[in-house]
């Protein structure tokens, strides 16, 4: 790995004012990502600057029809989370089957979601719940959020500090893991609202995104014959070394059919 | 180069080091700990694990100034003199290990997981070891192992 400066900080005011002087800096949490990235060489930061010490950003707080979720809780905490699984089962569920137990431990939900791998679990979510991700100096909206592969609408001084999830009446996270790396060949979160239903895809783009015509079909009628009669577009898909694009969207018409079977 | 104060296995330690190294060679190579192995390299195996505040956790995929402040323990930390473990005297009777290379983490784990949760099922305890691999494909042996630790 390269050589960097390392700077640790308790607030996010100091994070901020390092990030926006340094030359090449980035952003440390749970560091499951970044530093295979730095051991890979394939990022070279001047700077890293760890945020793990910013106690404020490590609660979980239920606002009645929100959970928000600071930055800095790992995705074990959010999978045990009473609040989570009480009102959220789909977002605690799609939690604890991000890595394994010792990786949960490490990483982060505002690394996971300010690193917009495409096959990251916690965008469909995002999607889904129609969450709104707050920084240090802004706040989104999730459908303006992912923008790219590994690219959000996020400028680059500005940091996650929580994620708003919208209460949903039910939800579900369904899962094809990749046998070695355990993310998302393809990941399917479904989301039941009062006032409609979100479905989000992460794994099988270049970035998680929503299906909103299945979504007008499923609220007319919530079935699973509305999946059997869905021909899922396949035009954008990834073909790589673990999956081709057909492979994909058959995983995703499965998971989908499964997912509403057990939310009808 | 970075300043770390660190608590391992209860002494603590003041040392001098790279901004860069991880905390695993860290303990291998500033310490003398050779207990904590590295297998992968990648966060897939598990040979590393070692506990931080109580946790379990890779530590190939942790920076070592990450954790300055912090409580580690280390397979070295577990026995009392001669006195091993519940869980390595586990291990030994149920012959839970080959060549050895995986154990350190996975009794790091195991201890992790009976401190998280008193009485695992088998699933339980397999879904726990999913981030370990044992080449000498020992699992049966070690799932065994646990269960007469909890016993």
């Amino acid at each position: 790995m390269y050589n960097f400066k390392f700077h640790k900080v308790d607030n996010i005011q100091d994070a901020v004012a390092i990030l926006s002087t340094s030359e090449d800096p980035k952003i440390l949490s749970g560091g499951h990502t970044l530093i295979p990235t730095l051991k890979q060489r394939l990022s070279q930061p001047t700077d890293v600057i760890d945020i793990s010490n910013i106690d404020d950003l490590k609660s979980i707080k239920n606002n009645g029809n929100k959970i928000t979720i600071d930055a800095l809780c790992t995705h074990s905490q959010v999978a045990k989370s009473i609040d989570v699984t009480t009102e959220i089962v789909g977002l605690a569920s799609m939690a604890s089957q991000i890595g394994d137990p010792q990786v949960r431990h490490r990483g982060t939900i505002g690394g996971s979601i300010a690193n917009a791998d495409p096959a990251a679990d916690y965008p469909a979510a995002v999607l889904a719940l129609d969450a709104q991700i707050n920084t240090s100096s802004n706040s989104y909206n999730s459908d303006d959020f992912f923008v790219d592969m590994f690219e959000t609408a996020i400028n680059s001084d500005e940091i996650i500090t929580s994620i708003d999830f919208k209460i949903p009446k039910k939800s579900i996270y369904k899962k094809f893991r990749n046998p070695a790396s355990g993310y998302a060949m393809a990941g399917v979160f479904v989301a039941i609202f009062d006032n409609g239903i979100r479905v989000a895809i992460t794994g099988a783009s270049i970035k998680a995104f929503r299906l909103h015509d299945l979504e007008k079909k499923l609220e007319n009628n919530f079935s699973v014959d509305v999946l059997k009669e869905f021909n899922v577009d396949t035009t954008n898909y990834n073909s790589d070394i673990h999956a081709s694009a057909k492979y994909r969207g058959n995983l995703v018409k499965v998971l989908l059919e499964e997912a509403v079977a057990e939310l009808v | 180069m970075a300043k770390i104060d660190i608590k391992i296995n209860g002494k603590g330690y003041s040392e001098t080091i790279d901004d860069n190294i991880l905390l695993v060679d860290f303990l291998r190579e500033k310490i003398g700990l050779t207990g904590t192995h590295v297998g992968c390299d990648t966060s897939q195996c598990g040979a590393c694990v070692v506990h931080v505040d109580g946790d379990s956790v890779k530590s190939c995929t942790t920076l070592a100034m990450q954790v300055n402040g912090k409580d580690i323990t280390t397979i070295e930390g577990l026995s009392e003199g001669d006195n091993l473990h519940p869980i390595q005297k586990a291990f030994q009777n149920n012959h839970a290990l080959q060549c050895g290379f995986c154990t350190p983490g996975l009794v790091m784990s195991a201890v992790d997981l009976l401190q998280k949760n008193k009485n695992p099922s088998e699933d339980e305890i397999r879904e726990w070891f999913e981030g370990h691999i044992c080449r000498c494909t020992g699992y049966k042996n070690i799932i065994k192992a646990v269960q007469e630790a909890i016993a």
